[in-house]
């Protein structure tokens, strides 16, 4: 029933980006190695959701001169799962419904029982039935998370996705996501050197002047959030994100 | 409930300070009848007051009915066409600055003294609320979602289906609700300007004879009906958009 998930190499970034007259980086070269976490830190504004929302096909609102290009030299298809800070979950669809969003949105046979197993795997089962409105921020954000898997997709971006949760729900949905994100190419954009520690096989900190790779742990993600690797990367990345 | 006794007192004291206006002028029953004098002849021509509210009431519902299929379809039509918001746009506003008043002579000489230039007539005033209230919402559509639906790869029709339209019902309902109250204006515009059936030939008819108080009853049952219809389209629209269960 679970079709296996398409591989894809490394998807690679280079250019320049300018929104009106101001620049948001120049001569950028960002490379999202497959089957790992990539993850992109820096301070608010520098354009990670920009290089995101490049990757994704979104608007930019601005101009990109440069290409986005695939080690296979293969083209992205226009079906990147993408995850956002919001749950974006349709308020009048019930959990299931909103799983299987993509689906409806492209006019497809909707496959139910593979949704109710991604619910199931959220660990949602029991409120399959019922509207987001009466869900908590996790839960919503779990739905957010089995619908992007719904997508099945070798490639994910993840916009700053854990941001708006409490730190005890963060840190189990962190646990969550890599689990079943596993084997994926993900882009995770965060602000939160922590989670970056926890998550990232590679990290890089995005300034208004550069893209820096950064040390990560020797151990594998996902890092346990008090193991002595994980909060040494921590404070690390902390200090570079001090002296920006 | 606590609201519902509220707005009970609130009558009440206008009903009394009504009545003590009228005590304290001595002003003729023929200038100004007391609420005591209008419920008179409430009661002495319930029948007749049935009679004509039955068909002010056929001629806003369809006007609603109508205006409100119109508005939506031509929102839906500017969401989709380029051409459509090209030349439907300034023709839109410029049905509203027309004052529709205005049209209700014409209207009655093109479609005679029947019902349906009432109808007509209500559907003019509320065609621009729904249609100017259901359009902007469906392009009102949160980006995040729109987002979401392209890194999904969803064509328009789709997103426009499935994610603006949803989005926007409770424009649409504000719209509607809006409409509700309009729609009476519109009836009874019409029945002034030439009609021998309701309500508002029965007010015209009534003050012509000097029976204030009946043109008050009248009044007073209009009223009452819009109050209760725009009750029941807002609580309609409501419900359609409880999505909290």
């Amino acid at each position: 029933m679970v079709k296996s998930t398409p591989t894809l190499p490394s998807v690679s970034v280079t250019g320049s980006f300018h929104h009106d007259s101001i620049c948001l980086f120049t001569d950028l070269e960002l490379k999202v190695e497959a089957h790992a976490w990539t993850c992109l830190l820096g301070p608010s504004g520098v354009g990670k959701s920009t290089l995101l929302r490049l990757i994704a096909g979104l608007d930019t609102g601005g101009d990109f001169q440069g290409s986005i290009t695939t080690g296979d030299g293969l083209p992205l298809t226009e079906r990147i799962p993408y995850m956002a800070q919001s749950d974006l979950l349709l308020s009048w669809l019930n959990i299931h419904d909103n799983v299987l969003l993509g689906a409806r949105l492209r006019g497809e046979k909707p496959d139910h029982d593979r949704a109710e197993h991604l619910i199931a795997r959220v660990g949602l089962s029991e409120h399959s039935k019922k509207r987001p409105a009466a869900l908590s921020g996790g839960m919503r954000q779990r739905v957010a998370l089995a619908r992007a898997l719904m997508e099945d997709r070798p490639f994910v971006l993840l916009d700053e996705p854990f941001a708006a949760l409490d730190a005890k729900t963060r840190s189990e949905m962190q646990e969550l996501a890599f689990e079943m994100l596993e084997d994926r190419t993900v882009l995770l954009v965060t602000h939160d050197p922590s989670e970056a520690a926890r998550l990232g096989h590679h990290i890089f900190i995005m300034t208004d002047k550069n893209l820096q790779a950064q040390p990560v742990p020797s151990t594998d993600p996902i890092r346990s959030y008090d193991a002595p690797e994980t909060l040494e990367a921590q404070i690390f990345l902390m200090n570079q994100l001090r002296h920006i | 409930m606590k609201h519902f006794k509220d707005i009970i007192l609130a009558c009440l004291a206008a009903l009394l300070i009504w009545q003590l206006i009228v005590w304290a002028t001595g002003v003729p029953p023929y200038i100004l009848p007391g609420p005591i004098r209008v419920w008179q002849a409430f009661l002495f021509n319930f029948d007749l007051l049935l009679e004509h509210a039955q068909i002010t009431i056929l001629e806003v519902l369809l006007g609603l009915l109508i205006g409100g299929v119109l508005g939506v379809v031509s929102a839906l039509h500017l969401m989709i066409s380029p051409l459509a918001r090209r030349f439907m746009l300034p023709f839109l506003v410029f049905s509203q600055a027309v004052p529709v008043f205005a049209l209700a002579p014409i209207l009655t000489l093109w479609l005679g003294y029947g019902i349906a230039s009432k109808i007509l007539m209500a559907v003019l005033i509320i065609y621009f609320p729904v249609t100017s209230n259901f359009y902007d919402g469906l392009r009102r559509t949160d980006r995040g979602l729109l987002d979401l639906g392209k890194t999904m790869g969803a064509t328009e029709r789709h997103i426009l289906w499935h994610l603006r339209l949803p989005s926007a019902l409770p424009s649409l309902g504000s719209g509607l609700s809006l409409a509700a109250v309009y729609a009476p204006i519109g009836a009874v515009i019409g029945e002034w300007v030439g009609s021998s059936k309701g309500l508002g030939y029965l007010m015209l008819l009534a003050n012509g004879r000097a029976k204030i108080d009946l043109m008050f009853a009248a009044l007073i049952v209009l009223a009452l009906f819009t109050v209760l219809l725009h009750y029941l389209v807002s609580r309609l629209s409501k419900r359609m958009t409880d999505w909290t269960g």
